[in-house]
């Protein structure tokens, strides 16, 4: 459905961000996509999304397709209109709106003649939370609150891929659990594709298909989730239950020698 | 005190007021939109006296007609302004589209010196001449027309901001740009749309404020004081805007004629700036304003 093929993007004409990024997000899967702060991970999301040029940024070399459409050279709002969404990091709600407002902003792409209020009652199932404060300002929800706001806001426009930046920041981890629960329940119910991204390593490979792993603009490993979530290097450095249990030179990890990939 | 003195001032103080409150709405729609000040809004509003002022007594049009294609001619204008001038530089420092903002002030400026030459005109008022009497308070026409289209008006942009679908994407918008871009707006259809609504304000409180004065090359000097108003009301505010606005034109008409015996002739004209600083002192993000602001 999504396909990066080997993406190179720059800031300010010099800063190269991503080096060569080829992933892939099939039709209906979910796919988790890892790194530290800096990987890269929020500009590849930018990049889908058509964002790159109003922040300096510049894809300079490799093509993004979109169920066979090439997107990289399109506007953001064309890109919505084609289907993929995004939720982006730090949640961005509309503070001043209502969390009515804030939905029916997310509907702006579709049709005039829509029924909005069935369509709010179709997102509102997955967060009667967010039923009983529909007049409120979304200034004023909680955190756990606001990431569904701007998840159910997302899914306003009937994506048919959503893409997740870090869901998981600044939640409590009971709040974090809940969310993941329904970001799986809107990919079977939706049939809604998922590129998901995070630093919450564990949460994101248990709710994944597929799992990509970023470091310094480039993919160092990537595989099914029951794969990674075993493999050595990834336990240590990104689960934290690596066998180190005495003290490592640091000249020493991060090799990623068990697998290469050639692809890019 | 004599109250009906007092009435009358606050009255005309009210019909200034207005105006100062329209334009002050222009500069916090563009602000809140864009995230940039367009210090061109007086001269636009001039445009748009001077453009009325034409068709109206030069090709006799009738007043309504003339009103309404100086509305289109306005909205193309604006529309071409924000597309060849501001665009451009989306995504560079604020600072820069400031300054090219003032720049393009001074380009309208000089565009009506050229085109209209530098004496005044009587603009072709449509509101009767003689005087309404409330008792013994008197009120000129134009005065009393203004503050009564202001409040319609306002009450018609309240209306569009909180319920229709253009006006939550303009708050949207205004609110944050990349999350409008992630919900498919069209941003720069917003930006540019959010310059022809500013526009077509100022154009309307040029027509108000020439039918009290006159059309003449320097009443963007006058509309400045909706600086004031806005920084009183705090810069991100609309109804902050207008209070300011409101508030700036009541205070001036009545230190103009209460304090003038005590501290000379002129009084009326810095009191908008002294009450501003005054505010500034006890709320420096004004007295309707978010605190976190960012300085132009």
């Amino acid at each position: 459905m999504l396909k990066l093929k080997n993406l190179e993007a720059v800031y300010n004409d010099i800063i190269l961000v991503l080096r060569g990024i080829s992933l892939e997000v099939p039709k209906g899967s979910i796919v988790a996509f890892l790194g530290a702060n800096g990987a890269g991970k929020s500009t590849t999301l930018k990049a889908i999304s058509g964002l790159l040029e109003y922040e300096d940024g510049e894809i300079t070399n490799g093509a993004i397709e979109f169920d066979g459409v090439e997107i990289h050279k399109k506007q953001p709002q064309d890109i919505v209109r084609l289907g993929i969404t995004q939720v982006p990091e730090g949640r961005r709600v509309f503070a001043e709106l209502t969390v009515e407002e804030n939905l029916r902003v997310g509907s702006h792409t579709q049709q005039k003649n829509t029924n909005l209020r069935q369509e709010m009652e179709r997102v509102l199932n997955y967060f009667p939370r967010l039923r009983e404060r529909l007049k409120m300002q979304a200034g004023f929800l909680s955190g756990g609150e606001q990431q569904m706001l701007a998840i159910g806001r997302a899914l306003m426009a009937k994506p048919k891929l959503m893409m997740l930046d870090e869901p998981s920041l600044g939640l409590a981890p009971m709040l974090v659990t809940e969310i993941f629960d329904i970001i799986k329940k809107i990919n079977t119910e939706e049939n809604v594709s998922i590129l998901l991204v995070e630093q919450n390593a564990l949460m994101a490979l248990g709710t994944a298909d597929y799992g990509y792993i970023l470091e310094n603009g480039k993919i160092v490993l990537d595989g099914p989730c029951n794969e990674l979530i075993t493999n050595e290097d990834v336990k240590e450095f990104y689960l934290g239950t690596g066998e180190g249990h005495d003290r490592r030179n640091f000249a020493e990890v991060k090799h990623y020698k068990r697998r290469k990939r050639w692809l890019s | 005190m004599d109250y009906q003195l007092f009435l009358q001032l606050t009255l005309t103080g009210l019909a200034w007021g207005s105006v100062y409150a329209l334009v002050a709405l222009s500069f916090v729609l563009i602000f809140k939109a864009t995230d940039t000040f367009n210090f061109a809004q007086p001269e636009i509003m001039m445009l748009g006296a001077y453009i009325g002022f034409t068709l109206v007594s030069v090709f006799h049009l009738p007043f309504f007609l003339g009103f309404v294609l100086t509305m289109l001619i306005m909205a193309v204008l604006t529309a071409l302004m924000e597309m060849m001038v501001v665009r451009p530089l989306v995504g560079e420092p604020m600072l820069s589209i400031v300054m090219i903002t003032i720049g393009l002030a001074y380009v309208i400026q000089g565009f009506v010196g050229m085109t209209w030459g530098y004496e005044e005109f009587e603009y072709p008022s449509p509101f009767p001449t003689d005087p309404i009497l409330f008792g013994e308070v008197v009120i000129s026409q134009a005065e009393l027309y203004t503050i009564i289209c202001t409040a319609i008006l306002l009450v018609v942009f309240f209306l569009f901001f909180k319920f229709s679908s253009s006006g939550i994407t303009l708050r949207a918008t205004a609110e944050d740009t990349t999350a409008a871009f992630l919900m498919g707006i069209n941003v720069k259809r917003v930006f540019t749309g959010s310059w022809v609504i500013a526009g077509l304000i100022a154009a309307i409180a040029g027509t108000f404020l020439a039918s009290f004065t006159f059309v003449d090359p320097k009443m963007n000097f006058l509309a400045l004081k909706a600086l004031p108003a806005i920084i009183l009301g705090g810069m991100d505010s609309v109804h902050g805007a207008i209070i300011g606005g409101l508030l700036i034109g009541v205070m001036e008409n009545l230190a103009g004629f209460y304090l003038e015996d005590y501290l000379g002739s002129g009084i009326n004209e810095i009191t908008a700036y002294v009450v501003v600083l005054l505010v500034m002192m006890i709320r420096p993000y004004g007295l309707f304003g978010s605190k976190e602001i960012e300085r132009v």
